[in-house]
């Protein structure tokens, strides 16, 4: 059985990998396991985007020939699944993505059941997606594929937290000691809950901004402070990441108006003047333009939200990965 | 319990002529091409930069050169039991209308170089790929084999050669352990 490992000179393998076959939360993995999953994007970003002279013509590798990758979104999702999907046709493995509207679930089919039926046609990997927190976790305790959180609720996104910390990292160098400023709707957001987690482990500070409504109590942990006024939390911030207004999340109000909202918390050249010089400018999309960000911010040198965009597809090809290696 | 022989098969002196001899033979027959060393990770790299230094100083040109990795394109990531870790792949330069120069440290079933090419065919289209081993153990799984050698040993299948770059793990030296039941 060793035989096979031996072909490749397994001296020169470092046997290192993840703890778990799921990816459910950032709060769960360890500084290593974030370090391996950064690093390995690292490569994986190679596969598809050239460096200086050298463009590879062909665009993926076969690593996951056989494998197959299910997407299955319980809530909308252009970005996030599309990216699992080019990350998965990118390590050649099949891509079989469910529309929820018009499956079984619509007609009284539990989740669990769904899962079980994929897994009886031998799915490796499941992208899940759901409006409640705990849906993963759920499933990878009853299942025997590898369960990708792709949101929860208000819990978490991992792999948006984790192409965060890649872009801030190949921007930075070095992800311990940068202060990121999380503008916006805190509470209902399950990108600033990974984002927490992942970047406080590395080393970094994340200061919360947004009205108190929507900035909620109980997220003070070590290396997380809590602001109300955004001009005065700019001076300190080396990247600020605007959270969309999540309206379809909220149930009462939460502030007076998109105006008001705009007018103290919205990104616009003037308040970014306030920041380092070398500040960055994140947003996990979809951007409103003209409420949480100007287009001149949007689209000016310091955003680097498109950059954001590419390092997902080399993050999830990353977690794709190293989650097949659990299989 | 497995007693474990280990015999020297090259010391710091013998790697440097062996190497000497491979650099000055790709530097004679190859002189008038548009070379590029890509070395395969891991001892493959410190590798092709000596063959390269080699070359620079005979033919007073400098070649380009590159890393490969080959993990991505192993046939058996079904099989094997530790993951491997994806390590870096470097090329900088285009490949196509170059003679390129695979670059490992041992040569045995062949599987690494046949995942090499195809890693290699994926960047572009190559002029030509040719093939530089420092030991060459015989066993081969494919029909492939190399260009230029520094020795050829008579192995059994269980034995390990084990190759040590100064770059990489402090000295110079081949040794084979063999395994003996």
């Amino acid at each position: 059985m060793n035989k096979t490992s031996d072909n490749f000179n397994s001296s020169s393998i470092q046997s290192s990998a993840l703890n778990s076959r799921h990816l459910i939360a950032l709060e769960k993995l360890t500084c290593k396991e974030i370090e391996l999953i950064l690093e390995t994007a690292r490569e994986m970003k190679k596969v598809f985007i050239a460096s200086k002279e050298g463009t590879r013509s062909v665009k993926k590798v076969p690593a996951l020939q056989g494998r197959t990758v299910v997407m299955l979104f319980f809530e909308p999702s252009t970005r996030t699944r599309n990216s699992f999907e080019l990350a998965a046709k990118r390590l050649s493995a099949d891509v079989v993505s469910i529309a929820v509207s018009v499956s079984s679930t619509t007609k009284g089919e539990s989740i669990i059941d769904t899962v079980r039926n994929l897994e009886a046609m031998a799915c490796d990997i499941i992208v899940v997606r759901h409006k409640s927190s705990g849906v993963p976790e759920l499933l990878s305790h009853k299942v025997r594929s590898a369960i990708v959180n792709a949101g929860d609720g208000a819990h978490e996104h991992p792999s948006q937290g984790l192409l965060d910390i890649f872009t801030l990292k190949e921007r930075f160098g070095s992800i311990e000691g940068l202060n990121l400023l999380i503008v916006g709707d805190i509470l209902h957001s399950r990108v600033a809950r990974s984002d927490i987690w992942g970047l406080t482990k590395l080393g970094a500070k994340v200061t919360l901004v947004g009205p108190p409504t929507l900035v909620p109590q109980g997220l003070e942990m070590p290396g997380v402070e809590i602001q109300y006024d955004l001009d005065s939390a700019l001076p300190s911030a080396d990247a600020v990441m605007l959270l969309r207004i999540q309206q379809e999340r909220m149930e009462s109000t939460f502030f007076p108006s998109l105006r008001e909202y705009s007018h103290r918390y919205g990104l616009n050249k003037k308040r970014l003047s306030l920041a380092k010089k070398h500040c960055v400018v994140l947003h996990p999309g979809p951007i409103n333009r003209g409420v949480e960000i100007d287009s001149e911010i949007a689209d000016g040198p310091r955003s680097v939200i498109l950059d954001q965009v590419t390092n997902g597809v080399a993050v999830r090809m990353s977690i794709l990965y190293l989650l097949a290696g659990k299989l | 319990m497995n007693i474990k022989k280990q015999v020297t098969l090259l010391d710091k002196i013998g790697m440097e002529k062996a190497i000497g001899k491979i650099g000055a033979d790709i530097s004679k027959r190859l002189l008038n091409e548009n070379i590029a060393f890509v070395g395969i990770q891991t001892r493959g790299v410190p590798f092709a930069k000596r063959l390269s230094e080699i070359y620079s100083a005979q033919t007073n040109k400098t070649p380009a050169m590159g890393r490969l990795d080959i993990t991505l394109y192993r046939d058996d990531l079904n099989q094997v039991l530790d993951w491997p870790v994806v390590k870096e792949s470097e090329i900088d330069f285009k490949v196509e209308g170059k003679t390129i120069i695979l670059v490992d440290d041992v040569l045995f079933t062949g599987r690494t170089v046949r995942a090499a090419l195809n890693a290699l065919s994926d960047y572009g289209r190559p002029k030509c790929v040719k093939l530089a081993v420092l030991v060459d153990r015989g066993h081969r799984e494919l029909p492939i084999e190399a260009n230029y050698f520094g020795m050829k040993i008579e192995t059994s299948p269980l034995d390990y050669v084990s190759v040590l770059f100064n770059e990489t793990d402090g000295k110079d030296e081949v040794k084979i352990i063999e395994q003996n039941i």
